[in-house]
């Protein structure tokens, strides 16, 4: 067993939220087409309750913290906040565009002990990269950025959504990164926006094009392995949990909210008005998470695919019920195997109709 | 043997976990993971205080073990440690700088 691995399991037994997802602002300088947040500042944490979160998230055993937003740098207190974090000794992954980190920026992120920087890029084309985040010359910074970044020695992951305005694209960010030399990760997943609007789901890549991915050997490994038939689901896997939301890990939105995910918006506490131990152990909205358990999903729960299948519980939860399937993840256990859901066969109606018994033929002499 | 001062290193992130220690260095992602026995000397890893006071008044205090072979294994400890970087080891008081800067001896 991995370190990490064993640090998790750890962490599960001791109640220790081992990571946070902290959105710091919802402000950004772009306006990517497929971004589930509403960009205006509603009223976010200032400096001092920032660093009275972090000091609570120190003292509750958080060691990954990933700083997100919006996008970070619209903070202008953005490098005391990860000062701030790093004098408590946290691991700090910064998730930005990358727009507006230039070498004086770099270098000082280099200085802090930031552990990574996550960097968002669409396409090698500025035509479709700009296009996606509706801001001219975007392409262009954040290359810039990246380059920056990795003169400063600091590790860099690009991380590229697929939807349908970059389609076929992802080849070809894939050798930019190659040629920048950071590491390159594909996230099919377009989640409904904040405020419940689904409009944003069209843009979800069609499922013949997520079925090409899953076969491309530069980013699953051992295709005949990743898309092998689920086998048959054994005791630990009903008795298991569905993912670390909850468990291990949190978000906290600008405001103070906090949900068991990013993608998981449940709401579980507010910081402005209680302690985030108070929250993490008695809340009752993350109490209901914690119990359930693979064999407690409707639907999925009979379906080949529950040991094997990324059901995220908080696309669930936006579907109607977070114990119930996800359907963007039936699709790609769909694609990945070739095998329909129980979901799936349940909505085309399939498994409601009876099967056809065959009868021996009964000779009469 | 000369005098040994340790102050942990800028560049890490740590975090206790019960009795252990996690620590991870931001420069290669090294992950460690410290017993209690090594958790009382990372800290104590203050800069200041020499590695003999720490193991005869810390580690010697608080588990049943001998000053020689505890003096021994806790050495052996923190040249390992620095090896990785992540903690610094010296003949002279550390001055430790906060997360961001470099050390200065």
């Amino acid at each position: 067993m991995s370190l990490i691995v064993e640090m998790n399991q750890k962490a599960m037994d001791l109640g220790i939220p081992l990571s946070v997802h902290f959105d710091i602002t919802y402000r950004c300088n772009e306006r990517c087409i497929h971004c589930y947040l509403d960009h205006d500042d509603l009223g976010e944490m200032a400096t001092a309750e920032i660093e009275d979160v972090l000091d609570q998230l120190a003292d509750a055993g958080v060691f990954f913290l990933a700083l997100s937003g919006g996008e970070v740098l619209m903070r202008r207190d953005f490098f005391h906040i990860v000062e701030y974090a790093r004098r408590r000794l946290f691991n700090v992954k910064i998730k930005t565009n990358g727009v507006m980190i230039r070498e004086r920026e770099a270098c000082r992120l280099r200085q802090l002990g930031v552990e990574q920087v996550q960097i968002s890029v669409y396409s090698h084309r500025p035509e479709v990269h700009d296009g996606i985040t509706k801001l001219p010359g975007s392409l262009r910074r954040t290359i810039e950025a990246i380059r920056f970044l990795k003169v400063q020695g600091l590790k860099v992951s690009m991380a590229n959504v697929l939807m349908t305005a970059n389609l076929f694209d992802n080849q070809g960010v894939m050798s930019l990164a190659k040629e920048l030399g950071v590491s390159y990760t594909l996230d099919p997943t377009i989640t409904p926006k904040i405020d419940g609007n689904t409009a944003v789901l069209a843009l979800r890549a069609p499922g013949a094009e997520l079925h090409r991915v899953f076969r491309n050997e530069e980013l699953v490994g051992n295709v005949a392995e990743f898309c092998a038939p689920p086998a048959a689901p054994d005791e630990d896997v009903m008795d298991g949990y569905p993912c670390s939301a909850g468990h291990t890990s949190c978000y906290i939105s600008p405001y103070g909210d906090v949900f068991p995910c990013v993608q998981f918006p449940l709401p579980s506490g507010n910081l402005r008005r209680e302690k985030f131990m108070d929250i993490w152990r008695h809340s009752s909205a993350l109490e209901e998470v914690r119990s359930i358990r693979a064999r407690d999903l409707t639907t999925c729960s009979a379906c080949s695919h529950v040991g094997s299948c990324s059901r995220c519980p908080g696309l669930a939860y936006m579907e109607g019920n977070m114990r119930g399937p996800s359907s963007a993840d039936c699709e790609k256990s769909f694609q990945r195997t070739g095998i329909a859901s129980a979901n799936m066969l349940q909505r085309s109606g399939i498994a409601d109709r009876a099967l056809v018994q065959i009868q021996p033929l009964t000779r009469t002499n | 043997m000369s005098e040994r001062y340790i102050a942990r290193s800028s560049s890490i992130a740590a975090r206790m976990m019960g009795v252990e220690t996690m620590v991870m260095s931001a420069l290669d992602s090294t992950f460690f993971s410290l017993n209690e026995v090594a958790s009382v000397i990372w800290e104590a890893a203050d800069g200041t205080t020499p590695l003999s006071r720490i193991v005869s008044e810390r580690v010697c205090r608080d588990f049943d073990v001998d000053a020689d072979s505890a003096a021994r294994d806790a050495l052996e400890f923190v040249e390992e440690l620095a090896k990785h970087g992540i903690l610094l080891v010296s003949e002279q008081p550390i001055i430790t700088p906060a997360a961001g800067a470099e050390p200065t001896a």
